[in-house]
């Protein structure tokens, strides 16, 4: 038995904000009726955390789950957990049209730290980051540069971005270069 | 660019975010169907200058399509509304009625 | 000559002196200056030579409106041609070079043009180089090609950075003039967010030049006060040296920033979506048609006030003033008041009678009314003015001596973003301009104006009409600043000075500096049938320089509508179109150059890869190795070595890019049953089938191998390039047509490393690891099964794309490399050999295997390929089915697969046609089929190929012709695809 290696084996990148690759992470896609009663049933016994809204991220002490679409979840749980997660949903979902996949492996993760964090995420993403359009309990699913991701703000100082693992090198280079010392630009407003 | 607010997550997306799918409100025709039907199926499309029924997908977003009323002409969008349907919603051909009396898209107007 | 005063200029400081050279001439400026000032400052009036007839130009104007002023500047990586002057700001060591002029600025060979300007009038070069035909190529194109062209193109690779911003904001306010000061203050009172920015470095636009008080205070206090209280409010962005570029559909708007710090991105695009855009972007002064009006030393009067108010700089000792407004007193007053000579003021006008008129009277300066240039004299630069009635024909009633003549033929409001986005215009006859249209504005999605104009942008020219308008712009609450400006007279539109002036001062009234297009070269156009506006443009080249006509299209479609008999309205305006000024190619790559110019997929095992000699190919934006070169080895040999070393042993492949999709639910069965051309709902679980995919059109997409997981689940595999755009292709029918079919999708493709062990000891090496039965029993030929290899959790798919006994191995992507590295060791013993995508291609090529995009086109049918076997009779419909049925797809002329054999064993040139008898309607050779696929077969030791042929599996042995692009014959029989082990003998092992 090997040791699992993420994308990037926990890069990291100093700039005006700092840069870092997560490393493994354990995600788990859900699909199903997200307005089901029996669905949500099973979501909230195994999370213990409430079915989030749209575009809406909520966060358990372990485990995290977000709102991807009208009929899907991403849940986070640490990567040892993940397929075993997965089976456990996907066993108890038997009953009912739905589908849990573990995805750990096909994602890169991470974290932009500091105080100008938003503005390192505004050069890439053409998303409105200005505090009262995104914060805290928001997620977003969208494109960095020439690529797809999603981006959440698991405080209020610093940004979690998913992408796809074939393309972790991209997105970190992208962070590190928006968030070079000097770049700095001071909108949106630092927090 | 193009602003369009996506149905299905809510958010108003730039045209970057979106895939444009082409007219919307197409019938399929399969084996059984005619040589006209099946043409016009596949190959003819409404080309107005004006309102017109599109469909989209928001790729770099939460990746469902839908469907948006336009104009062609000065870019207005009426509204957005579900892939999941044969035709325009009554509220959305309210809209139009209201802004463009004179419109008319296949037999709507 | 031009100089630096000893006192003066508000935004230099004279106690940080910068020096710079200008085409090798040490100078000195201060900071504060632009490239422009400092020249000027240096008595350097000569700044470059003009495009067309390489007449010696000096500066002009004060800021983006320069149309002469352009340079090479900086040096190596930093280098940049076609830089404006009067909008650079002057840095240490600045290395300015004038452009367009050879062998020197001073004696220019090309200036001969300007004594042959009689034969290069309007149009000329449509008329000229027409004839002879065949002169064009060899002798027109390279000629002009020479002469074309502005400045140099930068050598080296620029080593700055650039990046892009998204901003989002209520209010956008473009220019930071006092009526931006005032709208941007407004709509942040408001609550609103707002983003206010300025092209230049500074704030105030023409007020801080011309002063006054607003509410009572200096006019450079309440600018200050007025910037302090919008950086106060923590909803308002202030940026400077930042352009609006362009405004865009529903609010989208381009704003280009210079840094000036070495340490930031040089350049930064701000992607702005704005809910509503106040544009107050000032306006323009108009220059004067009169002879000569091009000589260095003739500028705007704004900008000679510019000058000398900003970097205490002066155009020259003695200057002349010509007008036809008040607004041009200004520079009189502000040039007598700072001790320099104003010996006339020349007034289209006959009877000149404003306030300001009167001002300048009582300092003592000439004004004399009625009166026009005929001419202005001087060899290089001005030396003086023939003065005339501006109401004759120019005969010249005295020579006024002077140094400098500021002009200024009235202001146009600077519409541009305003009409990017459609705006519409209409003439203002009182003040002879066209100003936008508030009742005609761009519309945003919501069917709404979403463009205001504030202050002179809107055509409000007295300084209270622009702190009203901008004011009610921004819908400010209570009542606008008001400032002690005094009012003026009312202006005379003048377009060509004086009114009777006979075809040869025309022909040097210059109306676009940059272009050379005079005042006659419009008159000709109108004369030989250019009529609209712009055809003209075209035709004569008006406004279609780098500084797109920002002084001359009014003046010039003024004379338009002159030699056209109709009014100005009525000719209308060219097109505005973004950038407002020139942005830089690099702020609109941003981020996307070098290693971030695409994104590069990288499979788990891509270091190992480049550790390897992998001799890299990309696919799509994936990056596959083609090979693994040894040393000593060439890439073909590499590639032979290879396909030698899977054949008779064992291959390793990185099959990581293969797509796959998981599809589940009650429907999913009769969902892929529509999907591919043959029966997936019958597969059973454990089982796999290779499967083809057609768009409606019937057309072959994709294909790959299904596995069925479960009773409700399968995995379809896609082509490397195919995993976003089949799963995008499934979700589009599920969410569009069967929305009511239980079935979800899922793409996996990234969340497996997919390994192939190929070759007569694959099944050795996974033994020898072991954990996973693997055995002939266990897992036949098509099979699949889950289990655990050398501890790693691992789906083994027993099918082959080579012909050999062959898994594929799945196993989670953060455990690839590990099971990789597991492989090499274990295989060691077989001389387990990587191999890249050209070997996969080749033995799959022998095998009479087809590939996506090399046998199809998005124009072949499966039917055309002979893979009916693949296509269900048994189903009623799947996509593709109706649309195969279709007369021309079951024509049997169509072009068919087969195999091609060389009748020497040489390889088949790629893409080859395969020439018939005769020629079709194009007087082209009638053709018969196409190579698709050609390769040296290492295991057969000939060059083989694949291609589609008429009719071709009916004319088996037939031997056709496939010329090379050279014409060179090359003959070819048509055999079977299968040129290995047609029984597959060997995957069935």
């Amino acid at each position: 038995m090997s040791e699992p290696v993420s994308a990037l084996n926990g890069a990291s990148f100093g700039g005006y904000c700092d840069v870092t690759e997560i490393g493994l992470r354990g995600m788990v896609t859900l699909r199903g009726d997200l307005s089901a009663a029996a669905f949500k049933k099973v979501i909230e016994a195994e999370t213990g955390l409430t079915v989030p809204g749209q575009r809406k991220i909520v966060h358990g002490k372990v485990v995290s789950l977000a709102w991807m679409s009208p009929d899907e979840l991403l849940l986070l749980v640490s990567y040892r957990d993940a397929a075993a997660t997965a089976a456990r949903l996907a066993d108890s979902l038997n009953h009912q049209h739905a589908m849990a996949v573990d995805v750990s492996d096909a994602r890169a993760s991470f974290r932009i730290e500091g105080s100008a964090c938003r503005e390192v995420l505004a050069k890439l993403a053409p998303v409105d980051l200005y505090p009262e359009a995104f914060g805290h309990g928001d997620i977003r699913r969208t494109r960095l540069a020439q690529v797809a991701g999603a981006i959440w703000m698991p405080d209020e100082a610093s940004f979690e971005v998913v992408c796809f693992r074939s393309v972790a090198r991209y997105v970190f280079d992208l962070l590190s270069e928006a968030a070079r010392h000097g770049g700095q630009v001071g909108y949106p407003v630092e927090t | 660019m193009l602003l369009i607010t996506c149905p299905n997550c809510g958010v108003a997306a730039e045209e970057t975010e979106l895939h444009a799918g082409g007219e919307a409100h197409i019938t399929r025709f399969g084996p059984e169907a005619s040589e006209n039907d099946f043409e016009d199926y596949l190959f003819r499309r409404e080309n107005p200058r004006g309102v017109h029924f599109e469909r989209w997908r928001h790729a770099n977003g939460c990746g469902k399509w839908f469907h948006a009323a336009r104009c062609t002409a000065t870019l207005e969008v009426f509204g957005t509304y579900s892939a999941q349907t044969t035709e325009p919603p009554r509220e959305i051909l309210e809209t139009i009625r209201a802004k463009r009396p004179a419109w008319t898209w296949r037999d709507l107007k | 000559m031009s100089t630096r005063l000893a006192t003066g200029g508000r935004l230099i400081d004279r106690n940080k002196p910068l020096g710079f050279s200008f085409n090798g001439k040490r100078m000195t400026g201060y900071a504060g200056d632009t490239l422009a000032s400092a020249l000027l400052a240096n008595g350097q009036m000569l700044v470059g030579r003009s495009f067309k007839y390489h007449r010696p130009r000096g500066i002009v104007a004060r800021g983006a409106e320069e149309p002469n002023a352009l340079a090479n500047f900086g040096e190596s990586a930093a280098f940049e041609p076609n830089q404006r002057m009067t909008t650079t700001p002057l840095t240490e060591g600045a290395v300015i070079a004038s452009q367009n002029h050879w062998p020197s600025l001073e004696f220019d060979i090309g200036a001969i043009n300007a004594r042959m300007a009689r034969f290069l009038p309007a149009g000329f070069y449509y008329k000229t180089f027409n004839w002879p035909r065949g002169f064009w190529k060899h002798i027109y194109e390279p000629f002009i090609r020479r002469s074309a062209g502005l400045g140099k193109a930068p050598k080296e690779r620029d080593e700055d950075r650039y990046e892009h911003l998204y901003a989002f904001c209520d209010v956008l306010v473009i220019g930071g003039g006092i009526a931006g000061l005032v709208a941007a203050k407004a709509a942040g009172d408001s609550g609103q967010r707002v983003i206010l920015i300025e092209q230049t470095g500074s704030w105030g636009g023409r007020a801080a030049v011309d002063g006054g008080q607003i509410d009572g205070i200096e006019v450079m206090q309440w600018i200050k006060e007025t910037l302090q209280e919008l950086e106060k409010n923590k909803n308002i962005t202030i940026r400077p040296n930042t352009m609006g570029a362009g405004i865009y559909d529903h609010g989208y708007t381009l704003a280009y920033e210079q840094t000036h710090d070495l340490n930031a991105p040089r350049h930064r695009l701000w992607r702005i979506r704005a809910a509503k855009i106040i544009t107050a972007t000032g306006a323009i002064e108009r220059p004067l048609s009169f002879a000569n009006n091009d000589l260095p030393g003739v500028m705007l009067a704004s900008a000679v006030r510019d000058y000398l108010a900003d970097c205490g700089v002066s155009a020259g000792d003695r200057t002349v003033i010509v007008t036809n407004n008040d607004d041009a007193y200004r520079t009189a007053v502000a040039l007598k008041e700072g001790g320099l000579e104003v010996p006339a003021i020349l007034d289209a006008r006959p009877d000149p009678l404003g306030q300001l008129v009167e001002k300048a009277r009582d300092l003592g300066i000439r004004v004399e009314a009625g009166r026009g240039v005929a001419s202005v004299t001087g060899k290089g630069r001005v030396q003086g003015v023939d003065v005339c009635l501006h109401a004759g024909e120019g005969a010249v009633l005295e020579t006024i001596p002077c140094e400098a003549v500021a002009m200024s033929g009235g202001w146009s409001p600077v519409v541009h973003l305003w009409s990017h986005c459609r705006g519409k215009l209409i003439w203002d006859e009182e003040q002879a301009h066209f100003r936008p249209d508030p009742s005609r504005p761009p519309i945003n999605h919501d069917g709404q104006g979403f463009v205001i104009t504030a202050g002179s942008a809107s055509g409000a020219l007295q300084t209270n009409d622009v702190l009203a308008d901008a004011h009610r712009a921004a819908s400010g609450a209570g009542t606008p600043p008001v400032s002690d400006a005094i009012s003026e007279g009312p202006i005379m539109p003048v377009w060509v000075m004086p009114q009777g002036a006979g075809i040869e001062k025309r022909a040097k009234m210059f109306l676009d500096y940059q272009n050379d297009v005079k005042v006659s070269d419009v008159q000709l156009a109108a004369q030989e049938g250019y009529e609209s506006v712009e055809h003209a443009k075209r035709y004569t080249t008006l406004g279609m320089a780098t500084d797109q006509g920002k002084l001359s299209n009014i003046n010039g479609l003024a004379v338009l509508s002159d030699a056209l008999h109709q009014p100005i309205p009525d000719t209308g305006t060219t097109t505005f179109r973004p950038p407002y000024t020139p942005i830089s190619m690099a702020s609109i790559a941003g981020d996307a150059r070098g290693e971030l110019f695409q994104p590069l997929r990288r499979t788990p095992l891509h270091d190992w890869h480049e550790d390897n000699g992998a001799h890299w190919e990309p696919v799509g934006q994936w990056r596959r190795p083609y090979a693994f070169v040894r040393t000593g080895e060439s890439v073909d040999q590499a590639v032979a070595r290879e396909v030698t070393a899977t054949r008779t042993s064992l291959g390793l492949l990185d099959a990581s890019t293969l797509g796959k999709i998981i599809v589940k639910g009650p429907d999913a069965g009769k969902f892929l049953d529509m999907m591919y051309t043959n029966m997936m709902s019958n597969l059973a679980v454990g089982k796999c089938r290779y499967g083809l995919m057609c768009s409606e059109n019937g057309f072959l997409i994709d294909d790959g191998v299904v596995a069925r997981m479960s009773e409700d689940t399968w995995l379809c595999h896609t082509t490397t390039g195919g995993a976003d755009h089949i799963h995008g292709h499934m979700e589009e029918w599920l969410q569009t047509e069967w929305w009511d079919w239980k079935v979800y999708t899922a793409n996996v493709t990234e969340q497996w490393a997919q390994i192939g062990i190929v070759g007569p000891n694959a099944r050795k090496v996974l033994e020898k690891i072991g954990g996973i039965d693997v055995s002939a029993e266990t897992l036949p030929f098509m099979t699949w099964a889950e289990g655990k290899l050398g501890g790693i959790p691992v789906r083994a798919f027993r099918i082959s794309f080579s012909g050999e006994l062959s898994y594929e191995i799945a196993v989670a992507a953060n455990q690839g490399r590990a099971l990789w590295d597991m492989l090499h060791a274990a295989g060691d013993e077989h001389g387990a050999t990587s191999y890249g995508t050209e070997a996969l291609h080749i033995m799959r090529a022998e095998k009479g295997f087809i590939m996506i995009g090399d046998e199809t086109d998005g124009t072949v049918i499966p039917q055309d390929l002979g893979l009916d076997w693949a296509i269900s009779k048994k189903k009623d419909d799947y996509l593709g089915k109706r649309a195969q049925a279709r007369s021309h797809m079951t024509d049997r002329n169509r072009w068919k697969l087969v195999g091609l054999e060389t009748l020497d064993g040489s390889v088949l040139p790629d893409g080859a046609y395969a020439v018939a008898d005769g020629e079709n309607a194009n007087g082209q050779r009638k053709t018969q089929g196409r190579v698709t696929s050609t390769y040296q077969s290492p295991t057969l030791g000939r060059g083989i190929a694949m291609g589609l042929v008429s009719n071709g599996p009916d004319r088996m042995g037939d031997v056709l012709n496939f010329p090379d692009t050279d014409g060179k014959p090359h003959e070819a029989r048509i055999v079977s695809p299968v040129f290995y082990d047609p029984d597959g003998e060997k995957q069935n092992v």
